[in-house]
């Protein structure tokens, strides 16, 4: 299992790059008057057929060779479903998938949220042929990230430049604390 | 809510020297396994932590990158170590502290950080 919630999106986000996704959407949405904490990650990627989606939850399958254990996914679900959540995935070979998990924002068993800045950081610095879209939403106050307006702004210049990488973790970090106001996830 | 204008300044600073950094053959590579089983043992503040010292200590010809499972969970978080002419040096059980260590004496210094390599006679299960 993973220590927090942020390390389940890292990992499950991961499966996206590979699955060759221009745009990967992650949406990170608390909402204290539902009790829910709810986390969508939405690619448009090579997509999977409808045997792939029903064993993808089962931690004996894995489209790898090399061994036949894939616990990503199997981690995010158990994690929503033990603080009383819920868990699916839609996906269509060629159009995309869509994950999503439903977690009880107060429940006791609930993980912490975690480190969301340094998840997006890594996704966005590791990948840079790939564009993320990051909604981050506490009770309505919310702030957005979207590599392809920053790479607009950036023309040609890496996100792994030094002072550029920096920024985009001072963009989370700043405006995450802005909308959550201290609360923490 | 910090904005896209800072980023702006960023770039009209940085054009000049666009085109400096190139991926060629005499390049470092740092390689952090990140599956599930790397994520799971703490490789995130790992790769942070290279990322973080190659920038703030000006490295030169040193990229830090990431991979997926390298086959050998029960050692995560494990870091690879590319350096043109040499093997390929593995580092295993690392920690952010340990991170520093193979920067300061392995990335600048030139010794590999022998306590921290993976054990030579170790049975790796097929």
């Amino acid at each position: 299992m993973m220590p927090e919630i942020s390390l389940n999106v890292l990992d499950v986000a991961e499966n996206s790059t590979r699955a060759g996704a221009s745009l990967v959407t992650i949406t990170v949405e608390a909402d204290t008057s539902k009790d829910t904490l709810t986390i969508v990650i939405d690619d448009n990627g090579c997509g999977m057929t409808p045997e792939q989606v029903e064993h993808v939850t089962d931690p004996f399958f894995t489209t790898r060779k090399t061994r036949r254990v894939g616990l990503g996914v199997p981690f995010f679900k158990l994690a929503a479903e033990m603080s009383g959540g819920s868990f699916s995935i839609t996906s269509e070979p060629g159009v995309g998938t869509t994950v999503t998990a439903v977690f009880g924002l107060s429940h006791v068993d609930r993980m912490p949220l975690g480190d969301m800045t340094s998840t997006m950081h890594s996704l966005i610095t590791m990948h840079e042929d790939t564009d993320f879209l990051y909604r981050y939403t506490y009770d309505g106050d919310s702030f957005e990230l979207s590599t392809a307006e920053m790479r607009e702004v950036l023309g040609g210049v890496s996100f792994n430049e030094p002072e550029v990488s920096q920024y985009i973790r001072e963009f989370l970090r700043e405006n995450e604390a802005e909308v959550t106001r201290g609360r923490t996830i | 809510m910090k904005s896209l204008a800072e980023l702006k300044a960023i770039r009209e600073r940085m054009q000049g020297q666009l085109g400096m950094r190139e991926e060629g053959e005499d390049q470092t590579r740092v390689v952090v396994g990140m599956a599930t089983c790397g994520i799971a043992a703490g490789a995130r503040p790992v790769l942070n932590k290279f990322v973080e010292l190659v920038q703030e200590r000006g490295i030169k010809n040193t990229v830090v990158t990431q991979t997926g499972c390298i086959g050998i969970c029960r050692f995560e978080p494990i870091v690879e170590i590319y350096e043109p002419g040499k093997p390929k040096v593995t580092y295993v059980h690392m920690t952010p502290e340990k991170a520093e260590e193979v920067v300061t004496r392995h990335l600048q210094g030139g010794q590999v950080v022998k306590d921290y390599v993976i054990p030579a006679m170790i049975s790796v299960p097929q």
